[in-house]
């Protein structure tokens, strides 16, 4: 029984803590990562324990450190760069895509990029359209990084040890709302016992959070405590909804989702990303292709394709909450 | 030296940004105390104040028409209200309001007000090639209106402002790249994050001009934005101006600065453009009386701005999905097609 409960960036953070002392070759880069210890406490209280050479304050220059962090890596060292917001890859995709994520192909194996890229994504808090993305699809779409979403602080731990160890290129993708901010309340859920000592949480391997046998809901991040909200409440009216956490999404686990849909025959996928050529139909068209005889009903709840509004009615409009999925449930049903 | 009308016009400019964003604040934390959640209150979002740097703000744009193109940062009111901004409809904007200027879809790092060419972003140097680009199209049409960048010190290490220099360097265009250097970006001090100690030596590298006004004098900003300007308005290519100013407030609301020493919090707060501006009135034979009047009208004009925004109506839902394009094409209006294989006759029951 483990009596000690982490928020999420608490769990990221001793993680990352434990994985520097390991071994000397990790170290951390990004805006207001020392002193400030992150916007969104990706780094509380390492500064204190590694200084300023490995807990690196860096210039207001995506290209630069996150290259660098390519750089470093292919000499071998495990950088941690973070992306304060995902909403920011645009001034430095170059070096996140056609660098850090294709140099191990193009060099037909013989060099290797063992970094990690952290970044937050999400929104329902109005920040509007340039800081509330959440992108998964667009980093899962290009092939050559490996990309994460932990939901609770269990996951973040086991998947940030895993994700520096890996000798691949790998973005971390963590939800503001579940990190446990003082100043952004998150919900319950993602807020868990956590073990003191490391332990690694393979990729690859969906989480079946809520099992049930009538509907299949698929989702990650904050969606998925969402999904678990409705599936309560539809439990009240005799549905049984069966609750999928992906946790990566490549590699993706479509034979947890494939089994599950075998059994419910019916699908709704949930994603805080656009709708349109990402997450979404991806999953759809994973069942499709391998269960389409299973498949009776599909809904998604995704972001319509609008960036994303900043005035609180227009958010919620486009945000898809537990009201949104449960409806989609029972449209299924 | 500008003239007394000049004068007391910066200065009412300060004034109303200074009261305009002591009364955000105010309206800002209420509901977000005393624990501060960001989703709550009237105002939505972040709030980045920009007290302390109203002189870099005024003292450039006050040598601007309406035909000339300004593009801020995340940090935008005072260079908004310098710029001639509506500011009822800013202010609604930034409660999030149907009638605010952008039908509140921006928000407060992102006011358009097309009228007077003004415009913000919240992604950091971007707004750099924009100004650039309104340069280029004043030359091309043979006009003589010029673009303003603003952008912050932590700014100056950004890709996109290296490649904005060079191009409007090359093709002398008529743009100034103004940078209020509050010596902090959040919580880094300029020196951890750059070897250079002024933004405007960054000139040197590609043969432009690069002026420092090393102090917040609304007086000393205006003079240097006067040669700024008037290269750029004549024909001869652009400037950088680089003007000390200071950061008054935490990054954002909400920032508990525990980077920052007490004394470093204290000297900003002493060292106030306002006060420095009213001893120039004062020399120019203004009296309390004079000053207070100016003030005076500045906060009722925000009284009654603040009144107004918050009696606006608040968007309709729907129009969430209106906007996403000008000329939207035809067939995909429905942003969300209603798709059920049951429905749809397929594997259905
Ligand atoms: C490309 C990009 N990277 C990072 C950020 C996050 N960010 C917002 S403001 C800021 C600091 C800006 O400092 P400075 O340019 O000095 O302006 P100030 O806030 O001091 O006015 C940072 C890092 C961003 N908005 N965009």
């Amino acid at each position: 029984m483990i009596d000690r409960e982490l928020t999420m960036s608490r769990a990221i953070v001793e993680a990352i803590g434990s994985e520097m002392r390991e071994n000397e070759e990790v170290f951390y880069m990004g805006e207001d990562v020392a002193d400030y210890g992150g916007i969104f406490d990706s780094t509380q209280g390492l500064l204190e324990e590694f200084g300023y050479d490995r807990i690196m304050d860096v210039p207001i220059s995506e290209t630069a450190y996150l290259g660098a962090a390519v750089g470093a890596a292919q000499q071998g060292m495990r950088p941690i760069a973070e992306l304060m917001f995902v909403d920011f890859f645009g001034v430095a995709m170059d070096q996140i895509y056609n660098q850090m994520a294709k140099n191990t192909y193009m060099s037909g194996g013989s060099v290797s990029v063992p970094m990690v890229m952290t970044t937050a994504v999400g929104g329902t808090y109005s920040d509007a359209a340039q800081h509330s993305q959440t992108l998964y699809g667009t980093f899962a779409h290009l092939p050559g990084m490996k990309v994460v979403v932990p939901s609770t602080a269990y996951d973040a731990k086991g998947l940030m040890h895993n994700a520096i160890r890996d000798d691949d290129p790998v973005v971390y993708m963590y939800h503001k709302r579940l990190m446990g901010l003082g100043w952004l309340p998150a919900p319950a859920g993602p807020k868990t016992p956590v073990p003191e000592e490391d332990y690694t949480i393979p990729f690859g391997k969906a989480d079946v959070k809520r099992e049930g046998s009538d509907v299949t809901v698929v989702t990650l991040g904050l969606h998925v405590h969402r999904a678990l909200d409705a599936a309560e409440s539809l439990a009240d009216d005799g549905v049984d909804v069966e609750v999928i956490d992906l946790r990566t999404l490549v590699p993706l686990d479509r034979k947890t989702v494939v089994e599950s849909v075998e059994k419910t025959g019916r699908l709704v996928v949930v994603d805080e990303d656009y709708r349109s050529f990402g997450l979404s139909g991806e999953i759809v068209s994973a069942v499709a292709d391998e269960a389409l005889d299973s498949l009776e009903a599909v809904e998604r709840v995704a972001m319509p394709d609008v960036p994303i509004p900043y005035a609180r009615e227009l958010e919620h409009e486009v945000q898809p909450d537990a009201s949104d999925i449960e409806t989609a449930v029972r449209n299924v049903r | 030296m500008p003239s007394v009308e000049r004068l007391r016009a910066l200065y009412a400019d300060m004034v109303t940004a200074r009261y305009y964003e002591e009364r955000l604040q105010e309206e800002y934390l209420e509901g977000k105390q005393p624990a501060f959640d960001i989703s709550a209150g009237p105002i939505p979002g972040e709030l980045h104040l920009a007290a302390g740097q109203e002189a870099a703000a005024v003292g450039v744009c006050h040598h601007l028409r309406d035909d000339d193109v300004v593009t801020a940062p995340h940090r935008p009111h005072h260079v908004a209200i310098a710029k001639g901004i509506d500011l009822k409809r800013m202010t609604a904007e930034i409660f999030g309001r149907d009638t605010g200027l952008c039908s509140g879809k921006g928000g407060h790092m992102h006011l358009f007000d097309p009228d007077v060419n003004f415009a913000c972003s919240g992604i950091i140097a971007e707004g750099c090639p924009p100004a650039v680009g309104a340069g280029l199209a004043a030359k091309k049409r043979n006009t003589d209106s010029v673009a303003v960048a603003y952008l912050g010190e932590g700014a100056i290490d950004q890709g996109g402002f290296f490649e904005s220099l060079n191009f409007a360097a090359v093709h002398d265009l008529p743009v100034v790249f103004v940078v209020e250097d509050n010596d902090w970006a959040i919580s880094m001090p300029q020196e951890r994050v750059t070897d250079v100690e002024s933004a405007d030596t960054r000139a040197d590298g590609f043969e432009m001009d690069g002026i420092r006004v090393d102090h917040d004098d609304a007086v000393a900003v205006y003079e240097a934005a006067a040669e700024a300007v008037g290269r750029a308005r004549d024909g001869n290519g652009p400037t950088i101006l680089s003007v000390q100013v200071h950061r008054r407030m935490g990054h954002f609301m909400g920032d508990p600065q525990s980077y920052r020493s007490d004394e470093d919090q204290e000297a900003a707060l002493d060292r106030d453009s306002i006060e420095r501006m009213e001893a120039h009135l004062r020399d120019h034979g203004l009296d309390d009386d004079d000053l207070g009047a100016v003030r005076a009208e500045a906060h009722q004009r925000v009284d009654d701005a603040i009144a107004w925004a918050k009696d606006q109506p608040k968007p309709d839902p729907d129009d969430a999905y209106e906007h996403v394009f000008t000329n939207p094409p035809s067939g995909v209006t429905d942003t969300e097609p209603d798709f059920d294989l049951a429905e749809t006759g397929g594997e259905g029951e």
